[in-house]
């Protein structure tokens, strides 16, 4: 089966475990590393896959357009605006994960399908891809008139990006809740803890639904439909318990286990938004080679 | 200790307190107790949810009336008082803190766990910018090594923070620890350096000495211990006290024991004290606000609140995890169900 090509830029954390995760892919095939520095880790792991590698970031990509199909950009909300540009010169799908949101939000269990052609799409922050699908899965049983959640990380999986503009995380993630939940009001949080060792990410799902009969098994069945489909992409993610109910409330409680693939298993937050950025380009590349078979 | 001293006391009980009434602070209250205490010439009160900006929640409890609505009332009776407010980066944002500027508070105090400094970079740039005075609060202090809070003071003291408080949201520090952590930031820092204390270990007023002792000079009270858990160091007494050792605060004795005693303690739902609940709290150094989520969470697993308080300080659970009581709660009813 032919696969489609796929490159990402920015070789830190996040762009090296996309990097193990895409050479597992039965749909994407790796070819490309675009970072910035040649001594970083990221990007020495690169050479050694027998990528090709740029130093110059995406504009590496300026010389051989061809090399990729879809790219996934791993940097920052800043470097994505001029990213996003050549990706749309080139005629390149963009997987954003950065907080820059200039495309759709996109959560793989939600809305994939109405996204497939999109040039650029968001994957919204770590807590959105955790908490979303949860909030859609109760609003398609009992309308949401209010989702809040709240996203508990390890201290050490806060990298500095994420830490320099915390407003981000709230602001974009309460934006997913309303938008691709479909609560009319989102809220969320987000809280570090340090202990040692590191917590697993932990999140908490607090909805309120629109005042009337409550069908707590329909809630329930619906949530943990819900949960399986997110553990086709993300194994380690789960609920701590069945969900709780508290007249028209509805509290849900997860833990998302990273699989440890390049980074430590205590960092799911991390873990789940590569998973998804994957599942959503294989979800690309399946309907790219479709057409293309049409 | 020197008798030239001034020590400046923020007045916390329209925040702190609001955990100990679940938010419910109404506008009438606020006006009340803000012009009363703007009369007895306190220099800060800060006025906010319990969780700070933005802490309207279901994890942490709604807000019975619009916090900027509380903010806006407190300001305008207040022309010798600053009105402060709380912001936790993580729950309120930047936005709120302009919206809270907007109306006239003229203090931010912008908290992280002991260990997370970094998060309120642009938060307390932002209060510098908007020509707010700027506090650096450093909550549950007891978790970190001296060596740590200091680190993380700096990170604080060179966002811009004029002033850096050793927070002790659990009530959980003795004396000597708090003498050795403000000794080591008076040594380190060049700007004002403050303490926030809680009295679940009735250690509130003991540690406050000790800080003002080693060079702290702005405090925290809560008036007729109106704060979360059993309430912080108790303002009129404070005044009382700093008085007799001739440390000037400002702050007119008598009247601040009447707006204790007249306006403050017929909003408590019951006198505070410390309860086996709240000596829990500081005994095993889990965050105040805590308190009441955990009785009802006792209530509906029938558990003991004890064992979830200190189970969570095992978990090292840190501020703002409510969330995490709930799912001990369900955790110990379980284990009790199955012996």
């Amino acid at each position: 089966m032919s696969k489609v090509k796929a490159g990402i830029i920015g070789s830190g954390n996040i762009g090296s475990d996309l990097m193990v995760k895409l050479t597992k892919s039965d749909t994407l095939e790796l070819t490309t590393m675009m970072g910035i520095d040649p001594t970083s880790r990221g990007m020495q792991h690169a050479k050694h896959l027998g990528l090709e590698v740029f130093d110059n970031g995406v504009d590496g990509l300026l010389e051989q357009p061809d090399i990729v199909d879809i790219i996934f950009d791993a940097t920052s909300a800043g470097a994505h605006i001029h990213n996003a540009e050549v990706a749309k010169k080139l005629g390149k799908q963009m997987l954003d994960l950065t907080p820059a949101a200039i495309g759709p939000f996109i959560v793989p269990t939600v809305n994939l399908g109405s996204h497939l052609d999109a040039d650029n799409v968001n994957l919204i922050t770590c807590g959105g891809q955790a908490t979303i699908p949860i909030i859609h899965a109760i609003n398609k049983v009992a309308a949401v008139e209010y989702g809040e959640i709240v996203a508990t990380i390890a201290s050490k999986s806060a990298g500095p990006g994420t830490r320099a503009n915390i407003d981000e995380f709230t602001e974009t993630t309460a934006k997913g809740i309303e938008q691709v939940g479909g609560a009319k009001k989102g809220k969320a949080i987000i809280i570090l803890n340090p202990a040692e060792p590191p917590i697993m990410m932990r999140d908490t799902v607090h909805a309120i639904v629109e005042e009337g009969e409550v069908d707590e098994k329909a809630i329930t069945d619906s949530v943990v439909e819900m949960v399986e489909k997110v553990q086709s992409y993300v194994p380690g993610y789960k609920l701590r318990t069945e969900p709780i109910f508290d007249g028209n409330k509805v509290t849900v409680f997860l833990e998302v286990e990273g699989a440890g693939h390049y980074l430590p298993k205590y960092a799911g937050n991390l873990d789940i938004m590569t998973s998804a950025a994957v599942k959503v380009a294989e979800e690309f590349a399946k309907n790219r080679l479709n057409v293309a078979a049409k | 200790m020197s008798n030239q001293k001034e020590i400046k006391i923020t007045e916390v009980a329209l925040r702190d307190g609001s955990h100990a009434i679940s938010h419910q602070y109404t506008v009438e209250q606020v006006t009340a107790i803000t012009k009363a205490l703007n009369e007895a010439r306190v220099p800060y009160i800060e006025v906010t949810h319990g969780d700070g900006l933005g802490g309207s929640s279901l994890q942490y409890g709604l807000s019975l009336t619009d916090e900027l609505k509380l903010i806006e009332s407190a300001v305008s009776v207040a022309d010798f008082s600053k009105i402060a407010v709380l912001l936790l980066p993580g729950i309120g944002t930047i936005e709120d803190l302009k919206e809270a500027a907007s109306i006239g508070a003229k203090m931010a105090r912008v908290a992280t766990h002991v260990t997370e400094a970094d998060v309120s970079k642009q938060h307390i740039e932002t209060a510098k910018e908007l020509g707010m005075e700027t506090v650096g609060f450093l909550m549950m202090s007891h978790m970190a090594p001296v060596e740590k809070l200091v680190e993380q003071a700096k990170l604080m003291e060179n966002y811009g923070a004029d002033t850096v408080y050793v927070v002790d949201s659990a009530g959980a520090l003795l004396p000597h620890q708090v003498t050795e952590r403000i000794k080591a930031l008076r040594q380190e820092l060049s700007i004002h350096i403050g303490f926030h204390g809680h009295n679940n270990l009735s250690l509130a007023m003991a540690n406050t000495l000790a800080a003002i002792e080693e060079g702290a000079n702005r405090i925290d009270g809560s008036i007729r211990c109106l704060g979360a858990g059993a309430g912080n160091t108790q303002t009129e007494v404070l005044v009382a006290v700093l008085d007799k050792m001739g440390i000037q605060t400002g702050v007119d004795l008598y009247k601040i024991m009447d707006i204790a005693e007249d306006i403050v303690a017929p909003i408590l739902p019951k006198p505070q004290e410390i309860t086996k609940d709240s000596l829990t709290l500081g005994y095993a150094g889990v965050y105040s606000s805590f308190l009441l989520h955990s009785n009802r969470a006792a209530e509906k697993f029938g558990v003991d609140s004890r064992d979830i308080l200190v189970e969570l300080g095992r978990r090292e659970i840190v501020g703002g995890q409510e969330d995490m009581i709930i799912d001990v709660a369900a955790e110990l009813a379980k284990a009790k169900a199955t012996v």
